[in-house]
């Protein structure tokens, strides 16, 4: 299985989703630059946290606008796993790939802690492989991840069943109704979310809530091989 | 050539985190008069172009990248010199 990891002037969190990506020994996982259109035939594209473009106007406005995302939203609309974590997710929403928007934390605070996740739905290819309402301890680091939306936004998400983690407890940076991540996409295959997986796959890194993720695109994409060969 | 102005703001209905922190801090420091403090960017270009032009195409930019419709609202002002 191989990951694809698209690297942003400003990008900070590329290096640790492709090595997460090995250490879990999920298979290869590649580069994929800005500048390029070639996926190089990857089965999962994840969008990584940092500052693309040094979060000029807003988080992930220009860095939506690259070549490579282009090809990204091209694969995503033919069901391709994509998966944005921070400012990834902020990219992906600005790119119109999923809906909403991230705004300046409620307490204006860079937050960089480690939070608890609630599992909203398991109907996902990424949260497959967790079980319902489970709790998960991933890290988040951002200054802008109060998702916003309109109403009608927010009711489509809830009764599509596609909000996919909820902050347990005390809502860290003023998310409508505790999002932390949400689900898109013709099949369920853009997940965007603020928390860092990348950074929880082993106690070294202080936990390891991030790795039913990345079990779940294992999963998903073994029953996508069995589906093709027919067995 | 036309100078083109564009303020965008925080739609109203948000919370703006940096327009409160800014009104609690006018308030300690004295001003306890004020309220409704928001804060918004201001971006300036040259448009090669007539007026009408600048008008028409800088309401795409901001539509393509300079605002989010999701959280911003944006007004042009066009100067022409």
């Amino acid at each position: 299985m191989k990951a694809g990891v698209v690297v942003f002037p400003g990008s900070n969190c590329d290096r640790d989703a492709l090595s997460a990506w090995e250490f879990l020994g999920l298979g290869e996982s590649v580069p994929l630059w800005h500048q390029d259109r070639q996926l190089k035939d990857v089965d999962v594209v994840i969008v990584p946290g940092g500052f693309s473009y040094g979060d000029a106007l807003r988080a992930g406005a220009i860095a939506r606008y690259a070549p490579m995302m282009e090809t990204v939203a091209g694969f995503a609309a033919e069901g391709g796993l994509v998966l944005g974590i921070c400012n990834g997710f902020q990219i992906l929403c600005e790119a119109g790939l999923l809906p909403g928007a991230l705004a300046r934390n409620e307490g204006l605070r860079f937050l960089c802690k480690h939070v608890a996740l609630r599992v909203e739905t398991t109907a996902t290819p990424f949260t497959a492989h967790c079980t319902p309402r489970q709790s998960l301890s991933i890290p988040i680091a951002h200054g802008e991840g109060r998702f916003v939306c309109d109403d009608a936004t927010y009711e489509r998400l809830v009764a599509e069943d596609r909000i996919v983690f909820r902050y347990e407890g005390a809502n860290p940076n003023g998310s409508r109704d505790a999002i932390a991540g949400i689900v898109g996409g013709p099949r369920r295959n853009i997940l965007g979310m603020m928390p860092h997986p990348e950074r929880a796959v082993s106690m070294a890194l202080g936990s390891t809530g991030g790795v039913c993720l990345f079990e779940g695109l294992r999963q998903a994409k073994e029953s996508e091989k069995h589906a093709h060969s027919g067995t | 050539m036309p100078r083109v102005t564009i303020h965008v703001m925080l739609k109203p209905g948000l919370l703006d985190t940096q327009g409160r922190t800014i009104e609690d801090a006018l308030h300690g420091i004295g001003f306890s008069g004020t309220s409704g403090v928001r804060v918004g960017k201001r971006i300036e270009l040259d448009f090669e172009g007539s007026a009408e032009e600048a008008q028409a195409q800088t309401a795409l930019m901001c539509d393509k990248l300079l605002a989010n419709p999701v959280m911003e609202s944006y007004r042009i002002e066009v100067d022409q010199p």
